[in-house]
């Protein structure tokens, strides 16, 4: 089969060839590759990882392979695959070969994500306040009001602050050309960043000299900057703020960060059954009896929050935690009513969005994005529903999309119906040719899609790690990098100037 | 400390404690059937089970097999030895950050290779129960070595202990009330039964230390239910329980003793100060179940205090 493939290169590819006999099946065309400039020669920041491959043994990567899967094994980190009844414990993969960042290129992608996020918090500020973004018509209203993640209960709150994202994980793609571009914000509780310290831990281990050579900068600081950040938002008068991480509970796919987080910030893990509000106060039940919380890092979404606010039948949050919350005795990150900002068609207006509160260019750029809820869009979404790819608005995790060009006649059918029955809850883009980066695969080297996912800290001020979670679609040609849809990861190297 | 996550922590240590425990019934009896040297006699395992509580239908005791396919491996039922690891890795899963990655590993190693263990040959039996003691003693010894010997720690140590002493008294209720019911001398399957009760608590090198190799049943009962250096004794293991108690209300800051406490207290001191004649005299049964309920006692009274008190007696406080 290989060697068929080899010889099908050759026939086609001419200079295929000139690449040595472990990139056989190595796809190079119209796409970024993150390690070969168009001439085929690695890129500067890449010669010594390029290097290195070509004197690898593929028996001893597989025995670095094997030794990482084990670690990941044995410290049971896995994420929870939903609808699937038997082994829903999976280990999320990892590909050893690091996907590399230069200074000048992470320069960038700092300032874009900084200027990013304190639009967004000054955006959010706005909208549950005085509206001035809508009487000055750049976004309108009525958009915003029907978004699912809005919150009127959030009108006239102040969060600390001001903050109203503290924690976010902004999706970077890039593009034929090599600038990067934000796909999506998560606002709401996004998660991975254990998987970036956890990949970095085993490559650690397994290629110190790789480390060495290339000045790669540090990613373990991520906890206590995050640990600084939350008691950043503590009610003021409380000198020794006590923090906590509100989790839903072992059965949610992002237990293992959860656990891994509070460990990591020496700060209690709760569940929605640990605390308690009383005269708007929290607390937590420990075996000392009932100690006030100060500062909670949620991890659920605003629906289970408190089911007297929210909804009703969540057994997962706290009776009367909103309320504790708007009386200013417990901070929370991230505020109630963040999710309005990173609905997919509110996202389409960032750029704007961005020029309106801090007069400034947008420094990553946008992928060009259609909103069915305008005439013309529709129009244009409809007739090239097998070019574009469909998201449903309010949805994340790869759940809720069609892929235009990997698509049925029977899915396009169903989306069309769907778009027309309800256009606002929809967005359409390109089909993105993601950026490519080598992996191992089957003792071949072989490139794959890959996105990256830096963490931002909002809090005091913004602090971005250098590094992020790059996700791999690790199907061939796949372009879905979700961990619940089959993806895997890979260690991220910013170097260092 | 959370009220939960002390929770969790007592039963992930009293689930392995009792998965280490069947497993060395389990292996013990396996062992004795050899030496035994006769076929299967399920009258043979009436004693571990009943021990055990496994209530096993008759159909389940029909061969070993079938019995060990149940006792061992079947998840599905809270005795047998899978489901107490499972029981055990699932609280440890529960409170994940509170435990230390030497023990969560070494812990979900041991649930791994059970869950790889589905379906073993007669020959593997034995392995199995080896391996399933050697895990749970290498996570004691791990727990000790890596943990802070803390709130958390102390909680660790209540559930084993506890466990320990319910089921060294179950264990001795039952292999006694047959003999008191024979009432016979020891003939030579008798002998062998008594050192397989020692050997169920691995206290054959201990009792030989202090008695010799002369097994009477009035020194077996002394050793396993009264020695104060044996680990596995009732009285070794309440000790340990009250004084992981004071510890916790010292690290809490009670002000004043708590129920759990005093009950702790008063059942070292009978254990301290019993007699095994006057025991044995009066009645090894009674005095055995009164152990076990004083130990459901303490348990109730523990969560009372730490870990299910109502709020308003806690912001009263």
């Amino acid at each position: 089969m290989a060697v068929k493939k080899t010889k099908a290169n050759r026939e086609t590819g001419d200079e295929a060839a000139a690449l040595p006999a472990l990139f056989c099946d190595y796809q190079l065309d119209g796409a970024y590759d993150e390690m070969l400039g168009r001439d085929r020669v690695p890129r500067p920041a890449y010669e010594k990882l390029y290097q290195r491959i070509l004197k690898l043994a593929p028996e001893e990567f597989h025995q670095r392979q094997q030794a990482a899967d084990l670690f990941f094994l044995n410290q049971g980190i896995t994420f929870t695959v939903y609808g699937h009844e038997e082994g829903t414990e999976r280990v999320f993969p990892t590909d050893l070969l690091p996907r590399i960042i230069t200074a000048d290129e992470w320069r960038v992608i700092n300032d874009g994500l900084t200027q990013r996020i304190n639009a967004l918090n000054l955006f959010l500020k706005d909208i549950y306040h005085d509206g001035r973004i809508f009487d000055d018509g750049v976004v309108p209203r009525d958009m915003i009001h029907s978004c699912r993640h809005y919150r009127p209960e959030m009108r006239g709150i102040n969060p600390p602050r001001d903050v109203y994202v503290a924690i976010s994980g902004s999706d970077l793609v890039r593009l034929d050309d090599g600038r990067f571009a934000v796909l999506e914000d998560n606002l709401r509780v996004p998660s991975g960043v254990s998987y970036m310290l956890a990949n970095r831990e085993v490559m650690k281990r397994l290629f110190p000299q790789m480390f060495l050579l290339h000045g790669v900068r540090p990613v373990d600081n991520y906890c206590q900057a995050l640990l600084s950040t939350l008691r950043s938002l503590s009610p003021p008068h409380r000198p020794n703020p006590t923090v906590v991480l509100l989790t839903p509970g072992v059965f949610n796919s992002a237990y293992f960060e959860h656990t891994y987080l509070a460990r990591q910030m020496g700060i209690e893990l709760v569940e929605g059954r640990d605390l308690l509000v009383h005269d708007n106060v929290v607390y937590m039940r420990t075996t000392a009896g009932l100690e006030r919380v100060d500062v909670i890092y949620r991890r659920i979404d605003d629906d289970f929050v408190d089911p007297l606010a929210f909804r009703r039948d969540s057994i997962l949050g706290v009776p009367g935690l909103f309320n504790a919350f708007r009386a200013g005795n417990v901070g929370m990150a991230n505020a109630i009513g963040t999710g309005v900002a990173d609905d997919k068609a509110v996202y389409a207006f960032l750029p704007k969005i961005i020029k309106y509160y801090l007069d400034e260019e947008p420094i990553l750029p946008n992928v060009e994005t259609y909103i069915p809820a305008y005439d013309d869009d529709r129009t244009y979404v409809l007739d090239n529903l097998d070019k574009l790819v469909v998201k449903a608005v309010g949805e994340s995790g790869g759940y809720g999309m069609l892929i235009g060009p990997h698509s049925t006649a029977d899915e396009r059918a169903e989306f069309r119906q769907a778009i027309i029955a309800n256009p606002r809850n929809y967005i359409a883009q390109p089909t993105l040719a993601l950026s490519r980066a080598p992996c191992f695969v089957d003792d071949r080297i072989e490139a794959r899609h890959v996105d990256l996912r830096p963490f931002i800290l909002a809090g005091e001020q913004v602090k971005i790690v250098p590094g992020g979670l790059t996700r791999v679609a690790l199907k061939r040609g796949s372009l879905v990098v979700n961990s619940s849809q089959g993806g895997g990861s890979k260690d991220t190297w910013v170097l260092s100037d | 400390m959370l009220s939960r996550v002390s929770d969790s922590l007592y039963w992930m240590s009293r689930y392995l404690e009792r998965a280490e425990h069947n497993a060395r019934l389990i292996g013990v009896n396996l062992d004795l059937s050899l030496e035994l040297a006769t076929a299967f006699l399920p009258d043979r395992w009436a004693r571990p089970l009943a021990a055990m509580n496994a209530g096993l239908s008759p159909d389940e005791t029909a061969d070993l097999d079938a019995m060990l396919a149940v006792l061992l491996y079947d998840a599905g039922r809270p005795v047998s030895v899978r489901a107490c690891v499972n029981a055990a890795r699932e609280n440890a899963r529960q409170v994940r950050e509170q435990v230390s990655t030497e023990m969560w590993q070494d812990l979900n190693r041991l649930y791994l290779r059970l869950r790889g263990a589905a379906k073993l040959t007669s020959d593997e039996h034995g392995n199995f129960c080896r391996d399933v003691i050697e895990g749970s003693h290498l996570f004691q010894g791990l727990t000790d070595a890596t943990l802070n010997h803390g709130e958390g720690w102390q909680f660790i140590q209540i559930g084993r202990y506890l466990e320990r002493a319910m089921a060294t008294s179950r264990l001795l209720d039952v292999y006694f009330a047959s003999y008191m019911a024979d009432g016979a001398a020891l003939g030579a399957v008798e002998y062998i039964e008594q050192v397989g009760l020692l050997k169920s608590c691995t206290a054959f090198e201990g009792y030989c230390k202090v008695y010799t190799a002369d097994f009477q049943p009035r020194h077996i009962a002394e050793f396993l239910l009264l020695n104060e250096e044996f680990p596995r004794s009732v009285r070794f293991a309440v000790d340990s329980v009250q004084a992981a108690l004071a510890e916790i209300a010292r690290d809490v800051g009670a002000r004043k003793t708590g129920r759990a406490e005093r009950l702790a207290g008063r059942l070292r001191a009978t254990l301290d100060f019993g007699h095994v004649d006057e025991i044995m005299a009066d009645s090894l049964h009674d005095y055995l179940g009164d152990v076990t309920r004083q130990c459901e006692r303490i348990h109730a009274a523990m969560y009372e205090t730490y870990i299910a008190y109502t709020v308003d007696s806690a912001l009263a406080s």
